[in-house]
């Protein structure tokens, strides 16, 4: 992985012992907190319902084990002995004290780690695919993009007071895993000619105004992508709207303008920047590669692997939901998952940090991920290993049997920490998974994404999930309204509202009451939910949701 | 009609904590919602918020929020002020570990 050149690492101490200055001030009264908010916001430090919220940059979700060991030390000394993986593959701890930020902060250092950038009107914390440099159907690897793109948005003088928030996300494979679709800007490698390129998507975006990403470009050569990207953040810079934070996004920019005229004014821009980049950039493209080598991968017998299987029915039904195809032989991605049911999706202890770090350490050439999805990945696993990794897994409560399926939920922290929640989401999460949990279904039911938010802002995605839920307030009550047909892959759609929202105690048995409605409505036991909303459309889903109403609609 | 005044208690965040706090009548910060000065006169709220925010080395984030007489002292009635005094839902941490 890229490791911080002396360049780096006196940047981002230097930002540590600046932050230390202004938190002095602060606590001193020198500073107010309408002064001190942009600058704690800028080192990633959030004030939220009960306490302060520190949100660390993960980039592109990839993390060494002696990382995840500071992680978990950090928690330890400075939280309440856990953290929360989110899902822009950031890590949130929800507890640290104002007057020990400086020292996190510097123990982030320690490890080649920071906040810089995870809140604010800046480009946030780029996201690739969880797999990358691993899956089977991978192009090419994305992060050496992902970190060219930190490096070149980091601290960049021109973006430092955009309109909004700026997201870019990036994959390396045409199996969208990354969420493209639904950032400023998505990324997704591609090949052409045998040259490497980008397929470019723009104004994609999720929140109050949910926006598919548009084509800007077919095809973008490798040496042109940083010239563009400032080309289309700088088009939007002059004319993303000021005046109305809600319409400040580039998807709002692209709405408004059409695509064709965004694109028109950021080819223009491309042709005058474009003679600027005159290669550095590509020099260090090249080193950057260069740090994301493959590991050297082991060749070994998978018979023990395939005997284990056989003999051991609940590492066979892990293996079957939670490993996935690995581009080395006898490799397999590993899904760790942090959806225990009736845990708190995203969370993982001290402690199953520090069992983490061990196996990617012992097992997994060192190598961490943190998908979008809120699981932990360890990437390369020989499967002469698998048995091991599971028995370790299991003993820490980490080796549930769920990726993909109805219990492994996406949720936002919701209005059990954040200050912009208008509903909880992690009690929602917790009772569907320990109702599916119960009703020994999952398995059965398949495929299924469901995705909760506490609020509007859609940090849990629930527009693009194939169950999505939103919490809001309803006359004071917690309420929560269900869209259906959402996706987050490479078939990209948005979610449409199934009607009126379900009450908190309410919203548990509609969930159950459309799931076993699909089971009745899918023309086999192939067919996933998506498939059949797609080919069923809204009207027997929303009949299932809403009995009394057709009650009433057939005795009218 | 202009829409009547309902109770307020002004409330805010410690400083170094992040903690939800709220204003007594005494001027002191307390971390029990039963013991802030529930205030019925609109001027009155305001002025006290003025003077919560004049303390800006103590506290951040200042505002009034809606609360109700109890035997026991101010209550919330909106449950995201009522998530306040207690903590988070998910696990025992926050102040429903000191009631």
């Amino acid at each position: 992985m890229y490791q911080y050149n002396d360049f780096d690492a006196a940047f981002v101490r230097e930002r540590v012992s600046q932050f230390r200055g202004q938190v002095e001030r602060r606590i001193d009264g020198s500073l107010t907190e309408d002064e001190f908010k942009p600058l704690r916001l800028m080192n990633g430090l959030y004030l939220q319902l009960h306490a302060y919220m520190l949100r660390v940059a993960v980039p592109y979700g990839t993390l060494n084990s002696r990382q995840m060991r500071q992680l978990a030390m950090i928690a330890d000394k400075w939280d309440k002995g856990y953290g929360h993986f989110t899902t822009r593959q950031n890590i949130q701890y929800n507890w640290p004290k104002l007057n020990d930020v400086p020292d996190i902060l510097d123990a982030l250092a320690d490890v080649e780690m920071h906040a810089i950038q995870t809140s604010g009107n800046t480009i946030r914390n780029v996201t690739a695919d969880h797999f990358a440099g691993a899956a089977a159907d991978e192009i090419a690897d994305p992060r050496p993009y992902a970190e060219l793109l930190r490096q070149w948005s980091s601290d960049h003088p021109e973006f430092q007071f955009l309109p909004r928030k700026f997201k870019i996300a990036v994959t390396g494979s045409a199996n969208d895993r990354a969420v493209i679709a639904a950032h400023d800007i998505g990324l997704q490698i591609v090949a052409r000619d045998g040259a490497i390129g980008f397929r470019v998507l723009v104004g994609g975006g999720l929140g109050r105004t949910p926006m598919i990403g548009k084509v800007i470009r077919d095809f973008l050569p490798v040496d042109d992508l940083l010239p563009y990207c400032e080309a289309i953040v700088s088009v939007w810079n002059l004319l993303g709207r000021r005046d109305n934070k809600y319409k400040a996004r580039i998807k709002i920019t692209v709405h408004e303008h059409g695509i064709d005229v965004v694109r028109d004014m950021v080819e223009d821009r491309f042709a005058a920047i474009r003679p600027q980049f005159g290669g550095v950039d590509q020099n260090y493209l090249a080193e950057i590669q260069a740090a994301f080598a493959p590991p050297a991968f082991q060749t070994a017998s998978t018979d023990g692997y395939e005997a284990a299987r056989l003999a051991n029915p609940a590492f066979r039904s892990w293996t079957d939901t939670n490993l996935t195809a690995h581009k080395a032989d006898g490799y397999a991605i590993v899904s760790v998952s942090t959806k225990k049911h009736g845990a708190t999706p995203g969370d993982a202890s001290s402690d199953q940090m520090l069992i983490l770090a061990d196996l990617a350490e012992t097992y997994g050439h060192d190598a961490l991920r943190i998908s979008h999805e809120q699981n932990v990945i360890l990437p390369h696993v020989h499967k002469a290993d698998l048995p091991a990794v599971y028995a370790a897994l299991r003993a820490a409560d980490l080796a549930t049997a769920n990726i993909g399926l109805a219990s492994d939920i996406i949720a936002c922290p919701g209005m059990d920490y954040c200050a912009l929640a208008t509903a909880r989401s992690i009690p929602v999460a917790q009772q569907i998974a320990n109702r599916f949990d119960a009703l020994k279904l999952e398995h059965d039911v398949g495929p299924l994404k469901i995705k909760i938010s506490g609020c509007i802002n859609a940090c849990g995605h629930h527009h693009v999930g194939h169950i999505g839920i939103l919490g809001l307030d309803r006359a004071g009550v917690e309420n929560y309204q269900i869209t259906l047909g959402g996706d987050g892959t490479a078939t990209a759609a948005i979610g449409e509202r199934a009607g009126p929202g379900f009450s908190a105690d309410e919203i548990v048995p509609a969930v159950e009451r459309l799931v076993l409605g699909y089971m009745k409505l899918r023309d086999n036991d192939e067919e996933t939910f998506l498939q059949a909303y797609r080919r069923l459309g809204m009207e027997p889903f929303k009949a299932i949701l809403y009995p009394d109403k057709e009650a009433r609609k057939d005795a009218a | 009609m202009a829409k009547s005044f309902t109770p307020k208690v002004v409330t805010a965040n410690a400083l170094l904590e992040g903690d939800a706090v709220w204003l007594t009548e005494n001027d002191q910060w307390t971390r029990d919602i039963r013991e802030a000065e529930l205030m019925t006169d609109e001027a009155h709220a305001e002025l006290r918020l003025l003077e919560a925010n004049a303390r800006h080395a103590e506290v951040a984030g200042a505002y009034l929020a809606d609360a109700k007489e109890t035997p026991d002292g101010p209550a919330a009635t909106h449950f995201r002020e009522a998530f306040r005094t207690r903590g988070p839902s998910n696990y025992f941490h926050g102040k429903q570990t000191e009631l």
